[in-house]
């Protein structure tokens, strides 16, 4: 038994870090086949993202990063593929820069910010409602809905920011900057905001409500088989609008406290379109909310210095994608590769061996009857 | 094992296929004969439809060859197993249900255009070789299912067939359309050509066959050659092929062997029940339900259910047993009428609540819907009590009185698994069959609504299932049994009802022989419609 499950706990470590490996070293070579030099490029990326006080700039980018992470995973696990992230991720933000420095002007900073929060929570959750009821009472796919609903979020986000939001002090569509120190506090002796600590607590929380917990067992019933769930009495419209709201709150949430932690206002047509990043690595993590934590901390000091390092490298800092899409690619391969060992079947599909190998085989072999 | 010299034998040799977990097919050899009936009899997970899959070239075999005529032949898709006149009629109709006969038997067709004169002259041709009319332009839907059946005999030996495999054929027919089909075998045999006939009524076997091969555990068991099986009496072939059956399970399941292997006609087994003494448990009065798929819905269905009785529900698959069972389950709500019981009007309560007050529901989608397959037996065995004490202590999971809970019930029903902790998709049918039986029987059951409860599994376990509902029945439980084996049907229930088409088209009195004929006439009578 004991022996049973290290081995399941080796397989998932496998499973989880090839890929991330096999993605470095073939983006190394891409680098290598565009003449710039991979070597500099991760040197960098270790220089701008951990060494110095660099790794308290990766700690602070953890912190939105692991919310939205939390977020899609609450809607994964129940099979709703929520989509909406950037969108959502947006709305909250834009609660944040637009109506927090109105709040500021009229009451504590204290409590400001719970209603920040509150209201950027509410936003996500309503914004996913039409997803949700179309899913729920049609059946509707909510890959679809959810990513047109994104698209409407991002062009109501910048009409908002370039209309009632706008700074009349600036000339460029912006935000009003929110004051120092009205933001949130940083964790003493650091330049990292409390939002990492916020981040933290809710994977634990998330971890234990999703593990341990009547609601966490629901939610995975309703996923692995609506049917099923159909069966053990679970109303699954009510289970569809609530996963939805409590998943696209969450993100939203994100972006209301990465505004108030570290962008202090907020650029029309801005989008750092985390949920594209921490989507593969929520997989990575098998949808459990700890287990993205130290993902997320790779992605975050990849991404702090890759910026930078990027540059340096003389490549685009889109390239960050090319790694993230690369890891996609070949967490499915080890997956497919896997499942197949798993099942003790060879790790070529039946129809490519036949059509490939087959050929090759001798034919004496196959006539001896 | 027969080596006819014929050129057109098509022999299997050394068939060998393995799934995960499972050795579907383990070295199995035979010869298929033209002019013959070959039956394939053996238990349910016994290895015969994967065979019949490599014929049909859906499936490829790990190791073995195909050869026909003395020629081996790579049947590598099912377009090879066409070409190479392998027809197939498989347990579910594969019409389309849209189009029309005609249309359906055209799917195959290559080239531009269709050509629809040639298409009717084979029909003709087809229909009168099997001793049938079939409407070329009815539509499928609208044919009855022995009528379906004959259109799927038409279309695989649409391109000239030399072998046609018929997988369980009589599974979903009446009493009357048994003999039709055995009169439409007979003449395709007198043309020629070699039939496969996969069955596990052994009764059937006897009839219909002329040489019998009997799969166990994917491994070929015993054969009974054409001459031996000429020379056998009935009981005589009825001894070799169920000691070829059970092996050494046969002391296990004693005299009740030949009724699980259909070799007698079915008659009842539960103790009679003096119903006017009885008090109502279950009643719908004009009940109709509303579902959201394109299933079929039930209509004005009225019944009465009483305490200690099995109430038999017979019908084709997909005529609304569904509907009934999830309509008295609570997982679909009634549109009109009302369901009354004990006393109390139940139409506006949900699942959990009549969970609560003794109604239980064993569905017949075990995999997908009673389990779920990727949690662990025990979680599986206390879910419909989500969130309750002593499972669950505000909100959070009590391990150890789960475990204790789930270890309490496998050992009263005898699941064989590895730790309470396994994942319960891991088990075979049988023993998800037990959890859900478990599960439900468990804890203040009144009245359960089984549906299909032995469909798929192996006859050891569908000896104890029907036990362990007469049990439930001999203790005063109500047991509402939708089944579509009419021989499951006549062994265990006290009354039983015909539905068709979502509505209830007939009662009988389980009370003697003949019953079989008379739902058969019920069922025949609402589908054909004819009386």
């Amino acid at each position: 038994m004991k022996t049973e499950t290290s081995s399941a706990l080796v397989q998932g470590f496998v499973r989880s870090v090839v890929p991330v490996l096999l993605a470095l070293i073939v983006s190394g070579l891409i680098m290598l086949a565009m003449g710039a030099s991979p070597l500099d490029f991760f040197a960098g990326v270790w220089r701008y993202g951990i060494t110095g006080s660099n790794w308290q700039r990766s700690l602070a980018l953890m912190s939105p990063l692991l919310i939205v992470a939390i977020g899609i995973i609450v809607a994964f696990r129940g099979q709703l593929w929520n989509l909406g992230y950037n969108g959502q991720y947006l709305l909250g933000a834009v609660v944040a820069s637009g109506l927090g420095p109105i709040l500021y002007a009229v009451m504590p900073a204290f409590l400001a910010t719970i209603i920040v929060f509150v209201v950027a929570v509410l936003a996500g959750a309503v914004w996913s409602l039409i997803p949700a009821i179309l899913k729920a009472r049609y059946g509707t796919n909510e890959i679809i809905t959810s990513l047109v609903m994104s698209f409407i979020a991002i062009g109501v986000v910048n009409l908002l920011i370039k209309g009632v939001f706008k700074d009349p002090g600036v000339t460029t569509p912006q935000t009003t900057v929110i004051p120092e120190d009205q933001l949130l506090p940083y964790i003493p002796g650091t330049e990292i905001h409390i939002g990492f600590l916020i981040a933290i607590a809710l994977a634990i929380v998330a971890q234990i409500v999703l593990s341990r917990t009547s609601f966490g067992l629901r939610i995975d019933i309703f996923g692995a088989s609506p049917k099923a769930a159909r069966h053990v009495g679970l109303n699954s419209t009510w289970m569809v609008v609530l996963l939805f709201a409590i998943s696209s709150g969450l993100i939203a949430f994100a972006g209301s406290v990465d505004i108030l932690g570290q962008f202090t206002y907020q650029r029309a047509d801005w989008d750092p379109r985390y949920g594209d990043a921490v989507m593969p690595l929520v997989f990575l993590a098998r949808f459990r909310p700890v287990a993205a934590i130290p993902f997320v901390a790779f992605y975050a000091v990849l991404a702090t210095g890759g910026t930078l390092a990027a540059q340096q490298a003389g490549l685009n800092v889109d390239f960050l994608f090319v790694i993230v899409g690369l890891i996609l690619l070949f967490m499915t391969i080890t997956e497919y590769i896997g499942n197949r060992r798993a099942l003790g079947q060879s790790y070529v599909p039946a129809g490519l061996r036949r059509t490939v190998l087959q050929p090759f085989t001798r034919t004496s072999e196959r006539t001896s009857a | 094992m027969t080596t006819t010299a014929t050129s057109d034998v098509i022999s299997l040799r050394g068939i060998t296929k393995a799934f995960p977990g499972v050795v579907a097919n383990d070295d199995v050899s035979l010869d298929i004969v033209p002019g013959q009936v070959h039956c394939l009899l053996g238990e349910n997970g016994a290895g015969k439809s994967t065979l019949i899959s490599i014929l049909a070239g859906m499936q490829q075999p790990d190791s073995g060859t195909v050869s026909i005529g003395g020629t081996v032949v790579d049947i590598s898709s099912p377009k090879v197993a066409v070409d190479n006149g392998i027809g197939v009629v498989h347990q579910h109709s594969t019409l389309v249900p849209a189009f029309t006969v005609l249309e359906n038997l055209m799917l195959g067709d290559g080239g531009v255009l269709l050509d629809e004169k040639r298409a009717t002259r084979r029909l003709e041709e087809l229909a009168g070789l099997l001793g049938v009319e079939i409407d070329p332009h009815a539509l499928a839907s609208d044919l009855g299912l022995g009528q379906q059946q004959q259109v799927e005999i038409a279309k695989a030996m649409w391109k000239g067939s030399r072998l046609l495999v018929l997988d369980e054929p009589t599974s979903m027919l009446t009493p009357q359309a048994i003999e039709h089909l055995a009169e439409s075998i007979a003449r395709v045999k007198a043309e020629g050509l070699a039939v496969v006939l996969i069955t596990h009524k052994l009764r059937e076997a006897y009839a219909m066959g002329d040489c019998v091969t009997i799969l166990r555990a994917g491994r070929n068991v015993g054969h009974i050659s054409t001459e031996e099986l000429a020379t056998y009496s009935e009981q005589q072939a009825q001894d070799a092929i169920l000691a070829a059956m059970f092996g050494e399970d046969i002391v296990a399941v004693g005299d009740e062997a030949t009724e699980l292997a259909g070799a007698t006609e079915a008659s009842r087994e539960t103790a009679a029940i003096d119903f006017a003494s009885r008090p109502v448990r279950l009643e719908l009065r004009g009940a109709s339900s509303r579902g959201a798929g394109r299933d079929v819905d039930v209509e004005d269905v009225s019944l009465t259910l009483r305490e200690g009785e099995i109430l038999g529900i017979a019908g084709i698959d997909g005529h609304g047993q569904n509907a009934l069972s999830e309509l008295v389950a609570g997982q679909r709500p009634a549109s009109t009428g009302t369901l009354v019981f004990d006393g109390d009007d139940i139409t506006r309560s949900g699942v959990r609540g009549r969970q609560r007050l003794g109604i239980r529901y064993v569905t017949d989608d075990r995999l997908h819907e009673g389990t779920v397959g990727s949690m662990s037996v025990a979680v599986n065995l206390v879910i419909k009590r989500i969130g309750e004490q002593p499972f669950w202590r505000s909100g959070r999971i009590q391990p150890k009185a789960v475990d204790a809970e789930a270890k309490r019930l496998i050992d009263e029903y005898g699941i064989r698994t590895p730790s309470p902790a396994t994942r319960a998709g891991t088990l075979s049918g049988g023993n998800i069959q037990k959890i859900l039986l478990a599960r439900e029987l468990t804890n203040g059951a009144r009245l359960v609504v089984v549906n299909k409860p032995t469909y798929g599994l192996d006859l050891k376990t569908v000896h104890l299932v029907r036990e362990i509902l007469t049990d439930f029945a001999a203790q005063g439980g109500s047991v509402l049994l939708l089944s579509t084996d009419l021989d499951e049907l006549i062994e265990l229930s006290h009354r039983i009802q015909v539905i068709s088409r979502g509505r209830l088209v007939g009662s009988v009195v389980n009370d003697g022989p003949g019953t079989a004929e008379k739902v058969g006439q019920y069922m025949t009578g609402a589908i054909e419609g004819t009386d």
